[in-house]
């Protein structure tokens, strides 16, 4: 019989979530592919909140997450518009293309 | 059975994630997020969270992923690599396909969300632990009221934001 999920459980489980965003970030060449990884380091974050909440039993995680999911829209809008003003720049979306700032 | 549902979902939230990192093309990575997002959402509602599960398959799913989805289509990259001739084929069968039993995901869970959520319960006569919607509503606007407010400024400055940042240049 599978053992009854804990607050351990989740932890992990937020925890394997966040390294794999963590490793998209780092090892991918692709922009977009970038600002996804980002989003799934935000949501294993926000599972971390449900999972403290649920377990605490109070409610102040599931109105932080609801903030987490604003500022992931936010952040979402503004930088898929930077890929396009880059794209439109470059006409490549690697990262490595954009070396103007670098000293 | 919810130690089951945990365990499946769990998988396939973090399967999809690594496919997600691992998939060469982005029109597939979005896809796959959103299969991510939607096995996050299905462990919300058993957190006793059904609000959060709803918007994060409303918000998440179906705004914020769509607002990627339209990027990648525009931009037109099929892959990492610099693009061959296939150009104009992504739209395929297989991201098709994919889409549409994605969507039937989601709203199967947004259904089984709300059929969890608190009034349903308390119609069925048994008041769970879970918040309700009004609860988190109103410590959103007694609270927190000033994070509220504040988020609308920083919505404000993302908006106008991304519409410089997109927009055309014009010497």
């Amino acid at each position: 019989m599978l053992p009854e999920p804990t607050l351990a459980h989740y932890l992990i489980l937020s925890a394997v979530l966040f390294s794999i965003g963590t490793a998209g970030v780092f090892l991918r060449r692709n922009l977009i592919t970038i600002l996804l990884s980002i989003e799934v380091m935000l949501n294993a974050v926000n599972l971390t909140f449900i999972a403290a909440d649920k377990f605490r039993g109070s409610m102040d995680g599931q109105i932080i997450v609801f903030f987490v999911i604003t500022v992931a829209a936010a952040e979402a809008a503004v930088g898929l518009a930077i890929v396009i003003a880059l794209f439109r720049h470059k006409e490549t979306l690697n990262p490595d293309a954009f070396t103007t700032l670098k000293w | 059975m919810d130690a089951l549902l945990f365990w499946i979902m769990a998988l396939v939230a973090v399967a999809a994630s690594v496919m997600v990192v691992g998939q060469r093309h982005p029109m597939y990575s979005v896809l796959l997020l959103i299969l991510s997002f939607a096995a996050l959402a299905g462990l919300y509602v058993l957190l006793d969270a059904p609000f959060v599960a709803a918007i994060q398959i409303i918000i998440y799913a179906g705004a914020i992923m769509v607002l990627f989805l339209f990027v990648v289509m525009l931009l037109n990259v099929p892959t990492e690599e610099i693009s061959t001739g296939d150009r104009l084929r992504m739209l395929t069968a297989g991201p098709r396909r994919f889409g549409a039993a994605l969507a039937f995901v989601l709203v199967v869970e947004l259904f089984w969300a709300l059929q969890r959520s608190p009034s349903a319960a308390v119609e069925a006569g048994q008041p769970g632990p879970v918040m309700s919607v009004r609860d988190i509503g109103i410590r959103l606007f007694t609270d927190w009221v000033f994070a509220f407010e504040a988020t609308s400024v920083l919505i404000l400055v993302a908006m106008v934001g991304a519409i410089v940042l997109a927009r055309k240049e014009t010497h």
